[in-house]
């Protein structure tokens, strides 16, 4: 809790926040699906929403969009309140849903055409915004075809034109590259940087993927309607994980003399030079048997041992350096953060 | 400008759904072949009955007559059932999520609902007015008494019950958010309201109690409407043949082409007047519902 009111304080100077939310609450029955929730999102960051399914997210996002009524708490999104000035919050933000929305017998540039008039965008001003939106995503080669008959990447390339039609402050992306494959995420992540970088758009994602969580600006996790931590990823990582250290061609004799917690990721038979590396298993261990034989036990392996930072990993390395000679540092993952805070795994991928 | 847009979305998405706009056009032309069928031999039985003995009827004005009746049934019964079937994108909206979409978009629920119902008029009305097309040919080809300004009477009472077929759905579908909910509705409404309407039956067939009751009800009005201008030609054949007022009077209080609203006599006039009434009530209500209705 400290540590959260700390990046509070840090975070509440600089940069203008764009949308604050403030003590708020929403249940369904007895379910109380937000409880107390207060974050806020500065101008232009990314700002990932993360947490399981059920853990208060789309519920928020569906409160910051005014389709869900809240029971209790503010909402100010762009200095104007949910409660009174939706009119004009409107204008401020565009969403890409999960799920496309759009009409799937329409064609993009009529889906297009008709979400712009929405917004008072028509005539001449949708020409020039399409011809804008088409140098950006690429919708020429769309334009006539029927929404429904797209692939998954190409209906998210037209999912976030009409997100951005009227050029929102804030992108709301809901799992935006949940089912796509992974050079259409990529090609959806090249969007939204640029959108980013050339538009000053603040971007507010939810998403399963923990690596692109990894490259927010500030990350709120969700659980049961609360926030269990929050922080930008490298805080996050440097609180709730420590540092790994993978250790190649080791004994395992020598690792556990280190006295610290170790996992075995799979063995090495003594080979020479890039061989050793090369040989025997994949990294997770994967059909390795749980208890090694002792003739196993001589064997060397793959272990990666965890340390608390990488200041403690240099007093080790310094303190044994006959067992740390082909070895490598990496901090903890955002998965690994996330099953810390939470305790639960996160599946990638699930809906 | 919004709400031009969205009319647009909502008859481009009608037409382009083959199997809404083929089902909506389908139906009035099944009907027809279902009425000729199976009611034709029924009509014409039932208005040869009616006729006192020693009067002669041209098998052409009988024919006639039968067309007339049944084109004014099933328009009666079409007008709203279209009504029902085109307006369902209200609904299917919402199941897509396609209605989230346009919620967040800075358009009032109030124009996002009389979007929903222009669109559902014009859709309705060029399949209905498709189906009378084909009526008119069947009766055509069967006997011909109508004039112009039948036709053009006909017109106007086909708008004013898709104007109130459009509106009773529109109410209703408002609280529809699933497929089933859709079904169930569309349903009963196909299989009730021509019953309820006087349209597979005359109302003048039903028991006295439930003749009051219906009396109460616009859409048998709209049915009698109908039928009084599609009717009106082999009526005045029929005086000017010979007929007495008093069998021609019978005649059609047999068809509803009579209506009596508490003991009296309904004039066409007070007919329109009470229709028009209702479709502005329950317009002013399906636009109040809409803007009254909050998020959860």
């Amino acid at each position: 809790m400290l540590f959260n009111m700390q990046i509070w304080q840090i975070r509440g100077t600089g940069m203008g926040n764009i949308i604050e939310i403030r003590n708020l609450h929403k249940s369904f029955g007895e379910v109380h699906a937000v409880n107390d929730l207060s974050f806020r999102v500065k101008q232009r960051e990314l700002f990932a929403f993360l947490g399981v399914n059920g853990a208060g997210k789309s519920t928020t996002i569906n409160m910051l969009c005014g389709q869900l009524k809240k029971d209790a708490g503010e909402i100010v999104i762009d200095g104007k309140n949910v409660e009174n000035q939706m009119d004009a919050i409107r204008e401020s933000f565009g969403v890409v849903f999960q799920n496309s929305v759009l009409d799937k017998q329409l064609s993009v540039f009529d889906n297009l055409k008709i979400r712009a008039a929405l917004y008072g965008i028509y005539g001449q001003k949708f020409a020039e915004r399409f011809a804008e939106l088409d140098a950006l995503l690429g919708l020429k080669e769309l334009e006539r075809r029927a929404v429904g008959k797209l692939s998954g990447g190409q209906r998210r390339r037209v999912d976030i034109a009409r997100a951005i039609l009227h050029k929102p402050k804030i992108l709301i992306l809901d799992e935006p590259t949940t089912g796509l494959d992974p050079q259409t995420r990529q090609t959806v992540w090249e969007v939204v940087n640029s959108l980013r970088k050339n538009e000053n758009m603040t971007v507010f994602l939810t998403t399963h993927y923990m690596e692109e969580a990894a490259d927010a600006d500030y990350v709120v996790i969700l659980d049961a309607g609360k926030i269990a931590a929050e922080g930008t990823p490298l805080d996050l990582k440097n609180t709730y994980t420590g540092d790994f250290i993978t250790l190649y061609h080791a004994k395992e004799k020598e690792v556990a003399a280190l006295g610290v917690a170790y996992e075995k990721l799979g063995t090495t038979k003594k080979k020479s030079g890039m061989q050793k590396k090369l040989q025997g298993t994949t990294k997770n261990g994967e059909g390795l048997p749980e208890k090694p034989s002792a003739e196993e036990k001589s064997e060397e392996g793959i272990y990666r041992v965890l340390v608390p930072d990488t200041a403690e990993a240099t007093k080790l390395i310094l303190a044994h350096p006959e067992v740390f000679s082909d070895y490598e540092i990496v901090k903890g993952k955002m998965d690994d953060v996330f099953l810390a805070v939470t305790g639960k795994k996160q599946i990638q991928g699930e809906n | 400008m919004k709400l031009k847009a969205m009319i647009f979305r909502n008859v481009k998405l009608f037409f382009k759904d083959k199997g809404m706009f083929f089902t909506s056009l389908v139906t009035p032309m099944i009907l027809l072949v279902l009425y000729v069928t199976f009611l034709g031999k029924t009509y014409t039985d039932s208005f040869n009955s009616a006729i006192p003995q020693g009067i002669q009827v041209s098998d052409n004005l009988i024919a006639a007559t039968v067309g007339g009746e049944l084109i004014s049934s099933i328009l009666a019964v079409c007008c709203v059932t279209v009504a029902f079937c085109s307006n369902l994108l209200m609904v299917q909206d919402k199941v897509s999520g396609a209605r989230n979409d346009l919620m967040i978009a800075p358009v009032k629920r109030s124009v996002l609902a009389i979007s929903y119902y222009i669109a559902t008029v014009f859709s309705t009305l060029i399949v209905c007015i498709a189906a009378f097309g084909a009526g008119l040919l069947y009766v055509h080809s069967v006997g011909w008494y109508m004039s112009v300004a039948d036709i053009l009477w006909i017109l106007l009472d086909i708008v004013l019950v898709v104007l109130f077929g459009t509106a009773l759905s529109s109410i209703i579908n408002v609280f529809l958010s699933t497929q089933g909910q859709i079904s169930a509705v569309g349903t009963i409404v196909s299989a009730g309201y021509g019953f309820i309407c006087g349209a597979y039956m005359p109302i003048s067939n039903f028991g006295t109690g439930l003749q009051k009751v219906l009396s109460f009800l616009p859409g048998t009005y709209g049915t009698s409407l109908l039928r009084n201008h599609a009717m009106r030609g082999v009526f005045e054949q029929m005086r000017a043949d010979g007929f007495p007022d008093e069998v021609v009077e019978g005649i059609m209080e047999s068809v509803d082409c009579k209506l009596y609203f508490l003991g009296n006599e309904v004039s066409l006039s007070a007919m329109y007047l009470y229709l028009v009434a209702i479709v502005f009530l329950l317009i002013a209500a399906y636009i109040w519902i809409n803007a009254r209705k909050k998020n959860r």
